[in-house]
């Protein structure tokens, strides 16, 4: 990069580094990133489940460091521990609400295997790094196909799911005597989130992918008072952090999850100051 | 009174894995009927209500309600539990929450047609309720008996021939605890809707009760209340001396029927 200087006409600024194809996929795959992490996490926080989220993301690292232990893509490993981890947690624990014990059990032995697998691995460090705090600077042409249909899938079973989810969501035993299969739509949702993970890993890393699905998710709570414009407002603030977070990181040699963090934190901190 | 009966149950027993909680229950609900789902703690009265829900199976025995097995999701069921699972930090407004009560278990998404008419169905039911000035409030910020009339609402919004209301008299004080009964009444009649409702006090429905099941001691009787709540009937239903006392107002009191019910304590 030769020096790029920011000039205050966006247009040009965003023009120039759109010209280098490393920003130009980091746009692309945030983007898709954001709507789908924007959108599941505010149903994550309206059912309660952030620490399931949480938990889903370290056993995907676990996932990860194995696949690169032994010369598989690390996205695989990501893909089958969050979703095997997903499964676990949604039939180990019915309710929603009385998870946290059984989620911090696999979690703890999880992240002890990821810790032997790192330990391992006897090549760069670098790898482990980029899993745990995101490369997004890293994402290639196929990456990005990969994310785009990974996001419309998780988004087209969301939509098929949004009522029944919406209704467990909010008052899960009138959900269920009106027929709702209501252990169903919890593992299908424990999936989601799985693959939502999966996908937002690439972008904020294993540790730092709250910032994406929960922060944002979180304004979106305190002040919507319809799941529509929960959702809206949600996607909207993930959006605005990833692309914001971006563009600065362009000017500024820092790493990007620190501005995608920071911009969803002080909008967080700011809200609850207003609302004081 | 309209004579149709709409729930019947013959020689039926219920209970969870096999343990039953209540047996050789017989008992017969009519349209319009309002009645009092009675007993102690853990005597089996919210299992009442998960058998005509289809939440659970019989042990043994018949039941019916319209005359088919109860089934899950019958959309001609209202139900109020008693309770909600609804975080108290979610701005969500009241409205939204009754309208799931129409269409929450569709799936996919609404049609904007669809979501318009949804809503104006449930402002309508939280109108009916005497809670339009609630309908736009975050149902976390709302107070007890405020949350009750939105449950309320969302349990009428598909006009449904029965409601089942679990506690719905629990923390509320006297006024309160009065003018929800006046509405459930006022409801039982402009609508001809069956209710059946579980309460631990007695009292604030003595005046709109016309039915009584009363179930302890792993049994339920039923019939009218005056049939019911006295001393003879009481004590056979327990197989032990108990004693309804009534003052000069009325007002029920029924004396050495607790201890009885801790042979039973399993659920609710």
């Amino acid at each position: 990069m030769n020096n790029p200087y920011f000039s205050f006409n966006i247009v040009s600024d965003l023009m120039t580094m759109w010209q280098y194809d490393f920003m130009r996929h980091a746009f692309e795959a945030g983007t898709i990133v954001a709507i789908v992490a924007g959108i599941i996490g505010y149903f994550i926080v309206l059912r309660r489940s952030s620490f399931a989220a949480h938990a889903l993301s370290h056993v995907g690292f676990t996932g990860a460091a194995g696949a690169v232990l032994f010369g598989i893509n690390p996205l695989f490993g990501l893909f089958a521990f969050t979703m095997s981890g997903a499964a676990a947690i949604a039939i180990l624990g019915r309710r929603a609400a009385s998870r946290d014990v059984q989620i911090g059990v696999v979690l703890a032995f999880m992240l002890g295997l990821g810790v032997l697998f790192i330990s391992l691995y006897s090549g760069y460090a670098t790898e482990a790094y980029s899993l745990l705090f995101g490369e997004i600077l890293g994402i290639s042409v196929t990456d990005v196909w990969t994310t785009l249909i990974a996001g419309v899938i998780v988004l087209l079973v969301f939509a098929a799911l949004y009522r029944p989810l919406l209704f467990t969501s909010l008052d899960e035993e009138v959900a269920e005597a009106k027929g709702v299969p209501v252990f169903s739509i919890g593992l299908a949702f424990m999936l989601l989130i799985a693959a939502a993970t999966s996908i937002a890993v690439q972008v904020v890393g294993v540790l730092l992918i709250f910032s994406l699905m929960v922060t944002p998710a979180a304004v979106a709570n305190r002040l919507a008072r319809r799941p529509i414009h929960g959702i809206a407002i949600s996607v909207s603030l993930a959006l605005l952090a990833t692309w914001l977070g971006l563009f600065i990181s362009f000017y500024l040699p820092y790493p990007v999850s620190f501005f995608i963090t920071s911009i969803t934190f002080g909008v967080y901190i700011l809200l609850r100051l207003i609302q004081k | 009174m309209n004579t149709e009966t709409i729930i019947q149950a013959q020689n039926l027993a219920a209970g969870y894995a096999g343990k039953s909680v209540w047996k050789q229950a017989d008992f017969s609900i009519a349209k319009g009927d309002f009645v009092g789902v009675l007993g102690p703690n853990g005597a089996g009265k919210t299992t009442l209500f998960r058998l005509l829900l289809g939440l659970i199976q019989p042990i043994s025995g018949e039941l019916s309600i319209f005359g088919d097995r109860p089934k899950r999701g019958n959309p001609r069921i209202g139900y109020v539990p008693q309770r909600h699972s609804v975080d108290s930090e979610t701005m969500i407004e009241a409205l939204e929450i009754v309208r799931l009560g129409l269409n929450g278990n569709r799936w996919g998404f609404d049609s904007p047609k669809e979501a318009k008419s949804g809503r104006d169905e449930a402002f309508a039911a939280i109108e009916a309720v005497g809670a339009s000035a609630l309908a736009h409030r975050p149902l976390g910020l709302l107070s007890g008996g405020e949350a009750q009339r939105i449950f309320l609402a969302q349990a009428l919004v598909g006009n449904p021939d029965i409601l089942l209301l679990d506690e719905p008299l629990a923390n509320l004080d006297i006024r309160r605890e009065s003018e929800m009964v006046e509405l459930i009444q006022s409801i039982v009649k402009s609508r001809g809707v069956t209710v059946l409702l579980i309460a631990h006090n007695i009292n604030p429905l003595l005046p709109v009760l016309n039915r009584v099941m009363y179930v302890a001691n792993g049994r339920v009787a039923t019939g009218n209340p005056g049939d019911v709540l006295n001393s003879q009937a009481l004590s056979a239903l327990y197989d032990s001396p108990v004693e309804v006392l009534r003052d000069s107002r009325g007002r029920i009191a029924i004396v050495g029927a607790e201890e009885g019910a801790h042979h039973h304590e399993t659920h609710e």
